[in-house]
């Protein structure tokens, strides 16, 4: 994906996870590949179902995948058992936008960030301790913070410690899903700083997942935009924001208002609702609420192209930004 | 404005502890004209809910409204009976909820509980009722309206959903429509379509509505006029464009400075991490005092850049400031920052 990088810290090719339910086979993820390199963000959004979460759960193995290949640099996780993986853990963490619901109401946060510490047999009693108290300044929490239990902290403050403790085994990546959606703004902007203070300085790489474009822009080097389980577009950050290629990413960036954003939406906005993944629809999964959807998209799935360098985009008719969206209507007679 | 559909005068709610009244709200006033979309936002606790509850005489216990008036159309819903409330709650001035499952009844259809609402208001026939809820289902723009008329609400989607809470608030044609956070839990492009909706209504009914939201970037677009309220208090109040063109409050200016900005404000050297363009964020330092913690004077000045004496002694009344008001001892100089 991205050739002139170093090697890639993590590189997931054709995954696909299904889920078999009650009511018949989810299939929460398909054939989704990227890489992610050294000190690199990469944000992942799309809405409710389009399986950025199952994507987050299924790279650090805590789901299963059914299909292709995830990679922790040169090594292949994908079905590493359970005492590879745990090796596999210091290299990959991950944070969560709940942080109470991951932190043990009766432990200290000293404890808390001295745990991962001791399952790795990493220090002694006492250099744990340093350790803990190292990882607190680099969140800016203060030293006493050790002593005390997690609902003492407001939300903001138990983000850091879930941060700190995600940090506390030096991983080369961390996966954020949705890490600052409970926060107010004011705070937000304090996570968002602080992570990337600590990607400046510690060279980690994030995989951001979230559903606040402007957050995700903000942080991203580069974006993945997923629509029922697959990625529909991924890019540079600015390329994607200047010349959305896909109708769905274009669809969002229109729907979502910002303050220094235009006053009025570009476009009509899309009609209907995500259609079930229970019950996908043939074709390209976005035809039904696609503004330009024709006989192709309807029963043909469009495969992935590169449109520039680094630029992939998976639409029959994507808008390369050389002609209004009407060459995609031109394209119904093919 | 010459006469507002909804005037609300030094309101108060206290929260009623073994303590004492923990005040939550203090001596707020606004009022909202016919066809008028008033947005009221802060971060969580500023007293923007409760506000919203009081306007419906809904503040639960152990909360009180403790002085003040809701004047609609003329006349104080605080000093209404219970039985008297029901009667306007729904037929002049009616909610909706961030989370429609808590409104909507999980064992009827979605019919028959806008039918109800409508019943209840109108002595009208069966027949007739079910027509309007017809009607109110189209208009809400629900495809297929005979059919989603004997649905239940959890075989609907999320943003199907809240348009069902939308018709049965519209049901009794109210001169009021609150929205507490109607889009927060909802998808971008289902959210667009839901706030579309409400624009209509307001634009075509003449509906007056007062939206609490968290979320500047919406109101930016939806929104004629934005009241910033901070630990309990209005801090300022203006038309929306002016607002972000140039806030007065320290607070609005944190809140807005906070936000990420798009391509527009994005620096083109300064290269991040992997040689992508970030500019640090705002912070607004420290947190928003506890309500039994409050400070004397202006609730923000803990964490004002401008705090002197007199703002950590006294309370800044709002006074009038360009189009609208500010509630800052520094407003004049405040541009300075």
């Amino acid at each position: 994906m991205r050739s002139d990088t170093a090697t890639p810290v993590l590189s997931v090719s054709g995954l696909s996870v299904d889920y078999g339910t009650a009511r018949g086979v989810v299939h929460a993820l398909d054939d989704v590949s990227f890489d992610l390199a050294p000190g690199e963000t990469l944000g992942i959004v799309g809405e409710s179902g389009c399986g950025k979460s199952t994507l987050a759960r299924a790279i650090v193995r805590l789901t299963d995948p059914s299909a292709g290949t995830i990679r922790l640099g040169e090594k292949d996780i994908t079905h590493a058992s359970r005492r590879d993986l745990r090796a596999a853990r210091r290299d990959i963490q991950m944070v969560l936008q709940d942080p109470a619901a991951s932190l043990d109401p009766r432990w200290t946060v000293g404890e808390l960030l001295a745990e991962p510490l001791a399952i790795h047999r990493i220090g002694s009693r006492a250099d744990r301790r340093g350790r803990v108290a190292d990882l607190l300044r680099k969140v800016g929490l203060p030293p006493e913070a050790a002593g005390r239990r997690p609902h003492e902290f407001s939300g903001g403050q138990r983000q850091r410690i879930g941060i700190a403790r995600a940090l506390a085994l030096e991983p080369k990546i961390v996966v954020l899903d949705e890490p600052v959606s409970a926060l107010d703004v004011s705070v937000q902007a304090q996570i968002l700083n602080l992570l990337t203070d600590l990607q400046r300085t510690l060279g980690v790489s994030f995989l951001f997942i979230g559903h606040d474009l402007s957050v995700v822009e903000y942080i991203s080097d580069r974006v993945a935009v997923m629509y029922l389980g697959r990625i529909v577009e991924l890019g540079d950050r600015d390329s994607l924001w200047r010349r959305p290629a896909h109708p769905y990413t274009r669809a969002l960036l229109d729907a979502a208002p910002r303050i220094d954003g235009p006053a009025a939406p570009a476009g009509p906005g899309l009609t209907g609702d995500t259609p079930s993944p229970y019950d996908l629809p043939p074709g390209c999964r976005f035809h039904t609420r696609c503004p330009n959807a024709t006989d192709l998209c309807r029963h043909e799935a469009p495969a992935t192209r590169e449109l520039s360098p680094g630029h992939l985009v998976a639409c029959h008719f994507p808008d390369t930004g050389a002609e209004p969206s009407s060459s995609a209507r031109f394209g119904s007679g093919i | 404005m010459s006469d507002p559909v909804l005037a609300v005068d030094g309101l108060s709610i206290a929260f009623q502890t073994r303590r004492g009244p923990l005040p939550a709200v203090r001596d707020l006033s606004f009022s909202v004209g016919r066809g008028e979309m008033l947005a009221i936002v802060g971060e969580s606790g500023c007293g923007k809910s409760l506000t919203a509850l009081a306007l419906l005489g809904l503040v639960p216990p152990p909360g009180r409204v403790t002085g003040g008036t809701v004047r609609l159309e003329g006349r104080d819903l605080l000093a209404l009976d219970e039985a008297a409330l029901r009667h306007v709650r729904g037929a002049r001035i009616s909610m909706i909820f961030q989370e429609p499952m808590t409104a909507l009844n999980p064992v009827l259809t979605v019919g028959e509980q806008i039918m109800e609402a409508i019943l209840e208001h109108e002595p009208v026939s069966r027949k007739a009722a079910r027509e309007r809820t017809l009607a109110l289902l189209e208009r809400v723009r629900i495809p297929d309206p005979a059919r989603r008329f004997a649905e239940y609400p959890h075989r609907m989607s999320g943003g199907m959903r809240q348009r069902v809470m939308i018709a049965m608030a519209l049901a009794g044609a109210p001169a009021v429509l609150v929205a507490d956070e109607p889009t927060t839990a909802l998808d971008v492009t289902i959210q667009a379509q839901i706030l579309s909706l409400i624009d209509e209504l307001r634009r075509e009914q003449g509906t007056a509505v007062v939206f609490i939201t968290h979320d500047l970037g919406v109101v930016s677009r939806y929104v004629d006029r934005v009241l910033v309220m901070y630990a309990g208090r209005k801090v300022e109040e203006r038309d929306t464009r002016d607002l972000f063109a140039d806030p007065f409050h320290p607070y609005t200016k944190g809140l807005i400075a906070a936000q990420p900005r798009g391509l527009a404000a994005r620096p083109q050297a300064g290269p991040g991490p992997a040689g992508v363009a970030r500019e640090r964020l705002t912070e607004i330092p420290g947190t928003v005092p506890a309500l039994a913690a409050m400070p004397p004077g202006c609730a923000f000045a803990p964490r004002c850049p401008l705090a002197d004496d007199r703002c950590v002694r006294t309370v800044p009344p709002p006074r009038p400031a360009g189009s609208g008001l500010v509630a800052c001892h520094h407003a004049g100089e405040s541009h300075a920052i």
